[in-house]
């Protein structure tokens, strides 16, 4: 493969395209409402009409919109059909020639979507992710090419900490000072990871973007394997990832057929080879050292850092380990240069954040906005508050490691530092709405039952803190509680957060102190003797 | 979690101590059983490597239904792994299952969204239904009920997978009849 042969594939696929592409989006959520039957009956109606020769069903992957699936867009008309049925396909094509189609038309100017600035997810729901044709057509491998050929590693891990790029699995570690630190370890065997075990709760960004567009996961770790010297990749799924985990696999052998993944890739001196490795299920391998032991076979349990996996991962030997949404925006970065990624967001939070809004908020789907956006934007303009007129209680962020920002915050730009301010924390981008009716409690307690089942037993105060935690969070929900407990609570969760070996445990009593910090009257009210908070309360106690 | 216990280790034989034989078989087990040769097969195909344990598990589980101790010291003897190794990760991840499950299986996904959503009344009304408690298997053996941690798919929250295939939007009453309609197949 050399630059000429990837323009020649570019051309063709651009040669074949036909004047008019019906879009249907084949994602998860989409296929889960039925969007397959959509799809086939598109086809069928297309056939019947006899219009092969102009009008393309195209399978892409996620449009964004999951709430409203399945849906349909006509490409260049820009209608957005929503929740489709197969028995609506005839008439949507009908539509092309001037028919009425039955399916209900989306606002393609909603501010949904209109708010929305695609990097990393510039080619989900336009191009076919079974397809590296069209990967390649849409200016994909280009800049790998461009790394291979024009520079050295040196220069790609400057152009990347010129960028501003921070980790996207929610720790917001510069990316380009994690590649410098694992180049600079001396030669030998290396290897680049990428984490895709997204076990937050209420979180499919990195399923989307896997699932819509994997050549730039591939590519991201292509141009990673070169700047640090590594020549094998692993990429860790999630099991309950199947589609991802689908076209994942076709990618990688596309890629290997087109030699752009293997042997001297570009016919430079690069070779570049990645495996997939999946989970069992295991919400600690999120954990790199964790991740890292479970990739070797063993057990999931982390163990004590330093040494860090720079200097001593998979196998003792130097690792870098990213996050999806981290590999799929190097690609751009590269194309664009390190200068125009530094110019979209905040002063210490560069580019875009995809986030994936769901709960209790009338639009729920996938957004990428840039850095510093506020929240208030995000909930009320893009997700458009509650479902019939309900009062929005606030948002959780960051999963079981996160917190829940009150309704008062809206207006804080979303940025690294800005939501750990607000004891909560970036996290992989789960944002999850809640309502007046939505008991914060229960969620501490939901969220403290999800960490006592995943912990992984190796540190006491984890282990046994987790189900202390959890025993008294049903002791208040139960309202069998006194003051005493919640006291209890609070100190127990200091000692949890300060004394756990690895991030679960560390992170794993944010919900609670969180909830506690803004919402401390739902659990003065729970209490046996509910008292009113006005911070100086004393509370008679009856047991 | 309470690990449920091996019932014989089966002494000497097993535990620790690597089969001689470069192709490894489990006395009695492999001749004539197709799935024995189909794990032998994903074995081969990872050389036989001790990382690849998961990824054999994978396998067994797909072909046999859940691991068996039978089948645990299989893939022990045949990766050279203590069987303490293998079956400390077989018990490690929820995704593997060292009992039998029902022949047909009923997932409530209780992600955050899904549980925001109103997914734990749901999982209440289906125990209800099934008689059963989540994690277990009706009486006649046809019905598994469980929970997900998250199935990626909270834009249609909250979700249900029957037999591997998710529905999103349940309401109480969808969800009731899905479960009943497994249960009518039963008959």
């Amino acid at each position: 493969m050399d630059i000429t042969e990837l323009h020649e594939i570019a051309k063709q696929e651009r040669d074949r395209r036909k004047p008019t592409q019906i879009r249907c989006c084949t994602a998860a959520g989409c296929l889960s409402s039925g969007s397959a039957a959509v799809r086939d009956g598109l086809e069928a109606a297309v056939q019947q009409t006899g219009l092969e020769a102009e009008v393309k069903v195209c399978s892409v992957g996620c449009m964004r919109f999951c709430g409203r699936g399945p849906l349909v867009e006509v490409d260049p008309s820009s209608t957005l059909y929503e929740q489709v049925t197969p028995d609506d396909a005839p008439s949507i094509i009908a539509a092309l020639k001037g028919g009425t189609a039955t399916a209900t038309k989306g606002d393609p100017n909603h501010p949904f979507l209109t708010r929305q600035m695609p990097i990393v997810l510039e080619n989900s729901g336009k191009i076919d992710p079974e397809r590296i044709e069209e990967y390649i057509a849409a200016g994909g491998y280009e800049p790998l090419y461009h790394v291979l050929t024009e520079m050295t590693p040196t220069e790609v891990i400057e152009e990347v900490t010129k960028s501003g790029l921070r980790g996207r699995g929610g720790g917001g570690y510069p990316t380009g000072l994690k590649w410098a630190t694992v180049a600079k370890m001396p030669p030998g065997q290396k290897y680049v990871i990428c984490n895709a075990d997204e076990g937050d709760p209420g979180a499919f960004m990195d399923r989307s973007v896997l699932e819509s567009d994997p050549h730039r996961v591939l590519e991201g770790m292509a141009i990673a394997g070169y700047a640090i010297g590594a020549d094998r990749g692993f990429i860790y799924i999630r099991a309950e990832y199947p589609l991802a985990i689908k076209h994942l696999q076709k990618a990688i052998q596309q890629a290997k057929k087109y030699e752009l993944l293997g042997s001297q890739i570009f016919g430079s001196g690069f070779d570049f080879k990645v495996d997939i490795r999946i989970g069992a299920g295991a919400f600690v391998c999120g954990e790199e050292t964790a991740l890292m032991h479970s990739i070797q076979g063993e057990r999931g349990i982390p163990r004590p850092r330093p040494p860090y996996p720079a200097e001593s991962g998979l196998w003792g030997c130097p690792t870098l380990i990213n996050n999806v949404e981290t590999y799929a925006n190097i690609a751009p970065i590269i194309r664009n240069g390190g200068d125009w990624y530094a110019s979209i967001g905040t002063e210490k939070s560069k580019g875009t954040k995809v986030f994936a809004l769901t709960g209790k908020i009338e639009n729920t789907g996938l957004i990428e906005v840039p850095m510093g956006t506020t929240l208030r934007q995000i909930v009320e303009e893009m997700g458009g508050g509650v479902p019939n007129g309900g009062k929005v209680k606030g948002v959780q962020t960051g999963g079981p490691s996160g917190g829940c920002i009150p309704a008062a915050f809206f207006d804080t730009p979303v940025d690294y530092e800005s939501l750990q301010k607000l004891g909560t924390m970036m996290g992989s981008g789960g944002m999850i709405v809640m309502d007046e009716e939505t008991s914060m409690v229960e969620i501490a307690q939901f969220y403290m039952e999800f960490c006592r089942d995943e912990s992984c037993g190796k540190c006491i105060p984890c282990r046994a803190g987790t189900v202390q935690l959890h025993a008294l969070l049903n002791k208040i929900v139960n309202r069998q509680a006194t003051q005493k407990d919640l006291e209890q609570l609070e100190a127990l969760c200091y000692m949890v957060k300060e004394m756990s070996l690895c991030g679960l445990g560390q992170t794993a009593p944010n919900p609670v102190l969180s909830t506690l910090k803004y919402f401390k009257q739902e659990y003065l009210e729970l209490l046996q003797s509910p008292v009113e908070d006005n911070g100086k309360v004393t509370v008679s106690q009856s047991s | 979690m309470p690990y449920p216990p091996l019932q014989d280790q089966q002494g000497s034989t097993v535990a620790g101590v690597a089969s001689p034989a470069k192709s490894p078989s489990a006395k009695g087990q492999a001749s004539g059983d197709r799935r024995f040769k189909a794990l032998d097969m994903t074995m081969k195909r990872h050389q036989y490597q001790p990382d690849a344990l998961i990824e054999i598990l994978h396998k067994a589980q797909e072909s046999f239904g859940f691991l068996e101790e039978d089948v645990l010291i299989y893939i022990a003897r045949g990766l050279k792994l203590p069987l303490s190794r293998v079956y400390g990760v077989a018990t490690f991840y929820h995704l593997f299952s060292l009992k039998p499950s029902g022949a047909h299986t009923c997932v409530v996904c209780l992600g955050t969204a899904c549980h925001v959503k109103g997914a734990s009344k749901l999982m209440i009304a289906l125990e209800k239904e099934l008689g059963i408690d989540v994690g277990e298997t009706t009486a006649d053996g046809q019905v598994s009920l469980m929970a997900a941690r998250c199935l990626g798919a909270c834009g249609i929250a909250p979700a249900i997978v029957i037999d591997g295939t998710v529905s999103g939007k349940e309401t109480l009453e969808t969800a009731l009849d899905k479960v009943k309609a497994l249960q009518r197949l039963n008959v």
